[in-house]
């Protein structure tokens, strides 16, 4: 299969893409939910239902793609797998226990006894707040090249605040599109309230990411490729002031716009990612090992992309079912 | 205790837990698309009742399965880099595979099967529940060609010490594979037939007597009746294919210390690997031999010869394999037992579920987790049995572990640890209080029995 070339060149860069939209879909896609979870505390028990109603059903599909992309990382890259996971060790493993907590709290809080569904409520907001922390902790030791001294942990333990800040705000509006009255007038309020941790979050790490690295430094700040990436940070700027606009007109009595704050907010989520793909490619272990090096063998990926050529469209395709049928405003979850 | 013990109990820990729900799960999902399909046909409500308790009992499993399940996709590379790195060509791509073609459709259907019944035409909720169990049984035939191959490997071949793929089709059919499957589809099958007979009974001791109840205590029954007895020739196959690709398994199950023949069963012992005897042992004799070689003087492998020239021990830990393996198959018959016994009994003079008395459903309460005892005992038979290999003859299970201090695996364990043994308790709790309510009329049954056009009833997801 020499169609396009190389195959241990063109095989790990579509490996890369592939993983690379994985997290991206990821992020959006916990994000809101994890986002919803972070929320709680806000919340009254009556609305607490109404929140888990617009994500119960969508949830574990939106955590799979976490499976599919540490899977991608795991299969693709099998050395990085192991180099990065062993440096982030305590942070995944409080996000794999917040997982836990969250994904079964799901459960719990409506089938134990209404006594405990308090605790369940409490555990569900604390395994996404562990979730959303343990992810941004490790994005901000990702960026800093996965060293460990004082300011890399100083740093970490800052992306983590924003990123659960971004999350909460994207989960926001989720809910502004997904509810109705009281409970969406206090999301868009939750949603103002939440900008600035996506803005700073932003900030933090397109500023840390570049002084870190003289070569993502170069990659950015030469001519002509500061003039092609301009736009990046100018559309980000963009989406950041519409997105605030949007949530101005919000919520009124015709609902118009409900679904904007949402679409902006993804855009600002895909222009982040795009970001920081393009600063780190082709490594996938920061500065040590790109893609190229890390990758398996050429038929073993070859087998893996001959399925999931024919499996992800078909992902793609029930998974929009499965918003189709449950679009619109959430409604109570019912089993009949 | 090191990092490799503690990062090996760890994962075992995880994996133990694990396997309790997918065990549940995948079995279960087919039960669901029975009363589904039941009801489609019959329009009978009790279908409809037996479908709403069971699918509850089904989110809750397959919650705690995913997210156990997450746990352990992370700890291949937080514990055990040296697995994918050596044989992430032929892992990878198996695990891959189980992603794409089973985690997202099971996950994405499971949405339209939980909520979507008064959202979507019939057909399209039946498909939805279908393509669940089928999501699951997928899930379950990937991982266990993957496991198999690491008992079994062949189709590869060894360059700078890694391994690379030759042949799909001779790693996908490994020679363990087919046998290990189905071991492990009946073992699921078995945990739901005595699971649902075991809350039914705990509803009929509660003197619930709804046709709910009625329909899935005798699909319990009967399900565990017909499945026992193939489970246990199953079970006997796969013993055979061990002993020929890994007979220090079997010499270690069988407490077998020298190559010898006119072996006998052993029913009770202590393995001394010190001492390399057993002591108090207690047999039936020529047994073993007969089991294994159908004739009494067959020559059965011992565990001395898989003792290095320098003094290696290349053979199991004897102990843990030895009992577990008893633990299992004495839950088999102790499942053949209860089953029999109360199909016998159901089907004597038509009495159904009248017939049986009620020392016997006192019984059935703690074998509705019998299924998990004879699962885990099962799975640390064969697993422990692969020890000091991850993959036989490839890897051994201290070439993979992670350089990680010891302090932090065992602070990562204890928490783990913590975690399952309240998330365990919390299960098993509301398995019951679900079950209670359920008594209580959480269904509202109709005073007259509808015919035909069932209408759905109004039903909270609690």
């Amino acid at each position: 299969m020499d169609l396009f070339g190389d195959p241990a060149v063109w095989l790990p860069l579509t490996f890369a893409a592939l993983m690379g939209v994985s997290i991206l879909v990821y992020v959006v896609l916990d994000g809101f939910d994890l986002g919803v979870g972070v929320l709680f505390p806000f919340a009254t028990d009556e609305e607490k239902d109404m929140m888990v109603a617009s994500i119960g059903p969508f949830w574990d599909a939106n955590e799979t793609w976490l499976v599919l992309a540490i899977g991608l990382l795991l299969v693709a890259f099998p050395s990085a797998h192991g180099t990065i996971l062993t440096a982030l060790y305590l942070p995944v493993a409080i996000m794999l226990i917040g997982l836990i907590l969250r994904g079964v709290a799901f459960e719990f809080r409506v089938k134990a006894p209404t006594p405990h569904k308090a605790t369940w409520n409490w555990l569900f907001f604390a395994g996404s707040l562990m979730t959303s922390l343990a992810q941004g902790f490790m994005l901000g030791k990702y960026v800093m090249g996965l060293e460990s001294t004082w300011g890399t942990w100083t740093f970490a333990a800052i992306t983590a605040v924003f990123l659960t800040v971004a999350y909460s705000m994207i989960g926001a509006c989720w809910l502004i599109l997904k509810t109705e009255e009281h409970l969406q007038a206090k999301a868009v309020t939750w949603a103002k309230g939440g900008i600035w941790g996506l803005v700073l979050g932003l900030g933090a790490v397109s500023l840390a990411t570049p002084l870190v690295s003289p070569r993502i430094f170069d990659k950015w700040f030469s001519v002509p490729e500061i003039l092609y990436l301009a736009p990046l940070p100018i559309l980000s700027a963009v989406m950041v002031a519409l997105l605030w606009r949007s949530l101005q007109h919000l919520p009124n009595p015709t609902d118009t716009g409900a679904r904007a704050p949402f679409s902006y907010a993804i855009a600002l989520y895909v222009l982040a990612f795009g970001g920081l793909a393009y600063s780190f490619y082709p490594f996938v272990v920061p500065e040590q090992l790109t893609i190229y090096e890390a990758a398996s063998a050429p038929e073993s990926l070859m087998i893996i992309l001959v399925g999931a050529i024919f499996v992800i469209p078909m992902i793609g395709g029930y998974t929009a079912l499965a918003y189709w049928v449950f679009k619109g405003k959430a409604a109570e979850l019912r089993y009949d | 205790m090191d990092t490799l013990m503690l990062s090996r109990i760890q994962f075992g820990a995880n994996i133990s837990f694990h396997i309790l729900f997918p065990t549940i799960t995948i079995a279960l999902g087919w039960v669901l698309l029975f009363f589904k399909l039941r009801y489609n046909a019959t329009g009978n409500v009790r279908w409809m009742e037996a479908y709403r308790f069971w699918v509850k009992v089904f989110a809750l499993s397959f919650a705690m399965g995913v997210v156990s399940g997450i746990t352990m996709s992370f700890q291949f590379g937080t514990n055990w880099p040296g697995f994918m790195e050596t044989v992430g060509n032929i892992a990878g791509p198996l695990l891959a595979y189980e992603v794409m073609t089973a985690f997202f459709l099971e996950a994405v259907f499971l949405g339209i099967m939980l909520f979507g019944f008064s959202r979507v035409p019939g057909w399209l909720h039946t498909l939805a529940t279908f393509l669940v169990a089928f999501g699951t049984t997928m899930s379950a035939f990937w991982i266990i060609v993957l496991n198999s191959w690491m008992h079994t490997p062949q189709g590869f071949e060894m360059r700078e010490g890694v391994a690379f793929a030759t042949n799909w089709f001779e790693i996908i059919f490994n020679p363990s594979m087919p046998y290990r499957f189905t071991h492990m589809m009946l073992a699921s099958g078995l945990t739901v037939a005595f699971l649902l007979a075991g809350l039914s009974a705990f509803r009929w001791l509660l003197g619930d007597r709804s046709n709910g109840v009625r329909a899935t205590l005798k699909t319990g029954v009967f399900m565990g009746a017909l499945l026992i007895p193939v489970q246990i020739f199953m079970g006997d196959l796969h013993g055979l294919n061990t002993l020929e690709y890994q007979p220090q398994k079997v010499a270690a199950m069988e407490g077998n210390w020298e190559t010898q023949s006119n072996v006998p069963l052993l029913l009770f012992a202590i393995p001394d690997e010190e001492a390399r005897e057993n002591r108090m042992e207690v047999g039936i004799p020529n047994m073993a031999s007969i089991i294994l070689k159908h004739k009494a003087d067959g020559v059965v492998p011992g565990l001395n010869d898989f003792v290095a020239e320098d003094g290696t021990v290349m053979h199991p830990p004897v102990a843990p394999v030895f009992w577990s393996f008893r633990i299992m198959v004495g839950t088999g018959f102790a499942m053949l037992l209860l089953s029999w016994a109360a199909a016998f009994l159901m089907l004597r003079k038509r009495r159904g579920p009248e017939g049986i008395p009620t020392f016997m459903y006192v019984a059935m309460v703690p074998m509705a987790f019998s299924g998990w005892v004879a699962t885990l005992a099962g799975w640390y038979t064969t697993e422990i049995g692969r020890q000091p290999w991850l993959v036989q003859g490839v890897l051994t299970t201290e070439m993979a572990v992670a350089d990680v201090p010891a302090p932090f695996v065992g602070t990562t364990l204890a928490a783990y640890l913590a975690i399952y043994a309240l998330l365990l308790a919390a299960y098993v709790g509301v398995l019951f209080f679900l079950a209670r309510k359920g008594v209580d009329g959480d269904v509202p049954r109709p005073r007259t029995p509808l015919s035909g056009q069932a209408i759905a009833r109004e039903i909270p997801a609690e």
